[in-house]
């Protein structure tokens, strides 16, 4: 598969990062119920620092549940229910006194529809940075134009920063979502789909952003797409529902191992398109 | 047989517009029967003089300034209580409470709320702001007495405005850190705040019609002067109206009609107000 051959040039040093790199996020045999519903069940991995990590599965399996545990997003859900370990950097984000704000400031999130606030492009990036106490108009332009530099969209905005942030493309909404996250500075991305509402050009253009910012950031992606898991990620997570429509990690390795040589049936049977 | 049938079927739906039809035009034509009835009616006593005059002869000269004032005040008194309370009970409402049988409790109360007549407003409002609170007869009580009535509409209108906007905007705000109260603050409110504003104007304009209740607690038909502060009594419309109507013997129809003209156009105003505010924030 040439897929693999992709990954090595893109990444050349990505066996050595993922074998070896200290890990910053963290699940030891973790449950996640809603209500009646066991939606995740008993998942442990590792994930480490700047790598981008691809949760692949086919629908309902529980990989958007499964990411939104590393931010506490499930919070949102009343009826939601954890059980086991999840840690950001050796700490159990799920244990009494954790502040959940500094901890979503720091695992940032992007989702699935680009969802910029009805505001201009400037606000909704300095956004985050505002609520967080930063005052200065210099330091406001200044993270503004880093952050959608960062996200690769500065030269399509620049010259139109007062206008509505609703106003640009789909592509371009997403990107500057991802500024807004970057804008406060986060060490570690999830993303939720982060290119099922794009088109295949806005898709590689994120592609290529997450490959960039990898260097700086530990990266979390869900997606639906195979292909883009192959071209993107490090390591690869595959989930599937059990008997009981519980989510499991089925197989968790080196995206090249996983796409090239899986070691568990049906992760031979998805990645081949046989179903699901 | 089958000809027949669409003929029939198109007979039935003929016959199902006409009484749609019939229904509407039967809402339709008395409301502007009756505005056009008021104009008629009442314009001949609309003057300069009627709009900024005090009354003269128990009401059957002069103007009626007094009573416009006072039915302005006693909507900006109703709204500067019945908006804050009602947009912090329907943030507190759709964003920090569970539901479970408290919620639907406290839910159905307020919709009940809604449905009490507003007299029993007005006796709740002599108990508690006149005399319990010793405000006497006045603006004030008055105010918080039509407030008290509003509340239900303005608590409905802000939690359905903030439950209306996308929980995706919620998100993307909560999931860079920011927190719940800040999310609410400078994502959700302004969001909402053209279904709260339409709620609360319209709240405004029904306060502005009611007689029943502010006659318990302070209005007047005739007052010396203007309201010079809260505490003070005053006049209104809609009990001007009610006591020309009523109670004065003699009283000329264009006068009634005049009074009625200068309520009726108040509260239109108000609501294509909300009107105005409702599309420019869907153009948005």
């Amino acid at each position: 598969m040439n897929i693999q051959n992709s990954i090595v040039v893109n990444n050349p040093s990505a066996d050595v990062r993922s074998a070896g790199s200290d890990v910053r996020l963290r699940m030891e045999k973790v449950n996640l119920y809603y209500g009646d519903f066991h939606a995740v069940k008993d998942i442990s991995l590792d994930i480490g620092d700047r790598s981008i990590t691809a949760i692949i599965g086919p629908s309902g399996c529980g990989k958007s549940s499964m990411l939104r545990l590393f931010n506490r997003m499930n919070d949102l859900i009343p009826s939601a229910r954890v059980e086991g370990l999840v840690e950001f950097d050796g700490v159990d984000v799920y244990q009494a006194g954790i502040d959940v704000v500094e901890l979503r400031k720091r695992v940032g999130m992007v989702f699935q529809k680009p969802n910029p606030f009805p505001m201009s492009i400037y606000d909704n990036v300095c956004f985050g940075p505002k609520r967080h106490g930063i005052r200065n108009k210099r330091a406001l332009d200044e993270i503004v134009e880093k952050s959608l530099i960062q996200a690769a969209l500065w030269d399509e905005v620049k010259d139109k920063l007062d206008q509505s942030g609703l106003s640009i493309s789909g592509g371009q909404q997403q990107r500057l979502c991802i500024a807004r996250v970057l804008a406060v500075e986060p060490e570690v991305i999830l993303m939720d789909e982060p290119c099922s509402a794009l088109d295949p050009i806005a898709t590689l253009k994120i592609e290529d952003l997450m490959r960039t910012l990898s260097a700086n950031y530990t990266i979390v992606i869900v997606t639906h797409n195979m292909q883009q898991a192959a071209r993107v990620s490090d390591m690869t997570a595959f989930l599937m529902v059990g008997e009981d429509r519980a989510g499991m990690l089925v197989e968790y390795g080196l995206t090249s191992e996983i796409f090239t040589n899986p070691k568990n049936r049906k992760t031979e049977d998805y990645i081949t398109g046989r179903f699901g | 047989m089958k000809v027949s049938n669409v003929k029939s079927r198109y007979l039935t739906q003929r016959a199902a517009i006409s009484v749609l039809a019939v229904s509407l035009a039967l809402v339709v034509i008395p409301v502007i029967g009756i505005i056009i009835y008021m104009i008629a009616n009442g314009y001949s006593s609309l003057s300069w003089e009627f709009l900024t005059a005090s009354p003269a002869q128990a009401g059957k000269a002069g103007g009626i300034f007094p009573a416009i004032l006072g039915t302005v005040y006693l909507m900006l008194g109703t709204i500067l209580f019945a908006l804050p309370v009602g947009v912090m009970a329907g943030i507190y409402l759709s964003e920090y409470t569970r539901a479970n049988w408290v919620t639907r409790l406290i839910n159905m109360a307020i919709i009940n709320l809604a449905g009490v007549p507003s007299i029993v407003f007005g006796l709740f409002g002599l108990a508690v702001f006149v005399l319990g609170l010793n405000l006497g007869m006045s603006l004030l009580a008055a105010s918080l007495t039509l407030a008290a009535q509003a509340l239900a509409m303005t608590i409905t209108t802000s939690r359905e405005a903030i439950m209306a906007v996308p929980k995706e905007y919620r998100e993307g705000s909560l999931a860079i850190g920011v927190s719940r109260w800040q999310t609410i603050r400078h994502v959700v409110l302004p969001q909402a705040f053209p279904g709260i504003l339409t709620g609360a104007i319209l709240a405004m304009s029904r306060a502005a019609g009611e007689t029943a209740p502010i006659i318990v607690v302070g209005a007047a038909f005739l007052v010396g002067g203007l309201p010079g502060s809260p505490f003070d009594r005053f006049m209104a419309l809609p009990y001007h109206l009610y006591t020309v109507s009523a109670h004065i013997p003699g009283m000329p129809g264009e006068i009634k009609w005049g009074v009625a003209l200068v309520l009726i156009a108040m509260v239109l105003f108000f609501n294509i107000l909300a009107g105005i505010v409702r599309i420019k924030a869907r153009k948005r």
